[in-house]
């Protein structure tokens, strides 16, 4: 690992100030992707700003009509959380699903998103529940977070402080793990909210995406039965040991008939 | 190299030393504090060979810095037993021969502990555990006996 100076805020405006005054600073969450990726030295900080003292980044409520919660949320405290169970439980099984339970214990959903692993769960979380980025200085919309393969559009020094959803009518989730490390082969989050329909896929292309034909397809008819004979195109999908690009287009329409049903009750 | 002082419980001692940041709390646990009862199985943060418990929390320490976790209290496998009193769960362990190289043993019986916790009060079933143990791999026994000592230890735990 290469060495780094090692600092711990205790307030948002603390670490944006960190955060500036690095030529080359990280923010450090749960570090269940981040401390792994160091360690094989594939990334590197010069200043490793760490936001576990900011308290005020520990939260999960219901607001009015949108879940909110901060940046130190972890899978565990999501996937447990009554507000979550009972406004998105598709959420709080997509937090379940996510690593093992000593990883969930650590890991955060912000930080998930941050770090925009191609398999990462938290991705389709954000994009098909059509989530909201609250930084230290913006509003970022789901669909305008990611950028390609573990790239996002926060700008140097920028921290995402909190990530809100609006309350979905129904929502799924449905994944295919990588048995060894439980990250997504494919999985799939569907949601309708407010008439508008969202099918987001991970785990298949360089970065979560959402399938327009699904999407009108259930805008019309929300039920499994309406993806029947959609075909998702392998073009650009992943190709690996666990699956070549043929296979992945064929779980994708699998796990988002699965994540129908989850919607459906 | 950036080396900053950290200080906290481990098995209820104060400890306190100056760590290069970069120290994972594994490699302070075994290397500087000298308790060697915590493995690195992977060091890729899937094995669970290292968890250790960070103020009651099950986490795997090979994916943790020393330097994070400064007024922590952290317990390991040896901080367990009372005297020659084995633990609850260790006994499980040992009467049900839940182990047969013993390498992720010490972090097996810490998850357990937290899986032992965290059903208080509710049934636990062979099912559960195993999906509680998914961060935890073991290569020797194919977790049958692992799965029947936890199961005997979160009982023997929540009977008091």
């Amino acid at each position: 690992m290469y060495a780094f100076n090692y600092h711990r805020p205790s307030s948002v405006a603390e670490a944006v100030k960190l955060l500036k005054s690095s030529p080359d600073g990280r923010c450090l969450a749960g570090g269940m992707s981040l401390i792994p990726t160091m360690k094989h030295r594939l990334a590197s900080a010069a200043d490793l700003v760490d936001l576990n003292g900011i308290k005020e980044l520990a939260y999960i409520k219901r607001d009015g009509d949108a879940l909110v919660f901060g940046a130190l949320a972890r899978h565990v405290e999501i996937a447990d959380s009554a507000d979550v169970k009972k406004s998105i439980p598709a959420l709080a099984a997509l937090a379940a699903s996510v690593g093992d339970p000593q990883v969930r214990n650590r890991g955060t959903f912000c930080g998930s998103l941050c770090f925009a692993d191609p398999a990462a769960d938290c991705p389709a979380g954000l994009v098909g529940l059509n989530g909201t980025v609250l930084t230290d200085k913006r509003r970022i919309a789901a669909d305008k977070f990611f950028n390609g393969l573990y790239e996002t559009t926060l700008e140097k020094g920028e921290i995402v402080i909190g990530i809100s959803f609006p309350i979905p009518e129904k929502a799924g989730w449905a994944k295919f793990a990588n048995l060894a490390s439980r990250f997504a082969i494919a999985a799939v989050m569907v949601a309708k909210t407010g008439g508008e329909v969202r099918v987001a896929v991970t785990g298949a292309k360089a970065s979560v995406f959402r399938v327009p034909e699904m999407e009108a397809a259930l805008a019309k008819n929300f039920s499994a039965a309406a993806l029947d004979g959609i075909k998702v195109s392998s073009t650009d999908m992943n190709n690996d040991l666990h699956g070549d690009p043929d296979y992945r287009a064929h779980l994708v329409g699998v796990m988002a008939k699965r994540a129908v049903q989850t919607a459906m009750g | 190299m950036a080396n900053t002082k950290v200080s906290m419980t481990i098995n209820g001692r104060a400890v306190s030393a100056e760590v290069d940041t970069r120290t994972l709390l594994v490699h302070f646990i075994r290397e500087q504090i000298k308790l060697t009862g915590t493995h690195v199985g992977c060091d890729t943060t899937q094995c669970g060979a290292c968890t250790v418990h960070v103020n009651g929390t099950r986490v795997k320490s090979c994916t943790i810095f020393a330097c994070q976790l400064d007024g922590a209290a952290v317990t390991t496998i040896e901080g367990l037993a009372k005297g020659k009193q084995l633990h609850p769960m260790q006994e499980a362990f040992r009467e049900h021969h839940g182990l047969q190289c013993g390498y992720c043993t010490p972090g097996m019986v810490m998850s357990a502990i937290s899986i032992a916790e965290r059903y208080k009060g509710k049934a636990l079933t062979e099912d559960a555990v195993r999906h509680e143990l998914e961060g935890n791999l073991c290569r020797c026994t194919g977790y049958h006996n692992i799965v029947k000592a936890v199961i005997a230890g979160a009982k023997a735990m929540n009977a008091g």
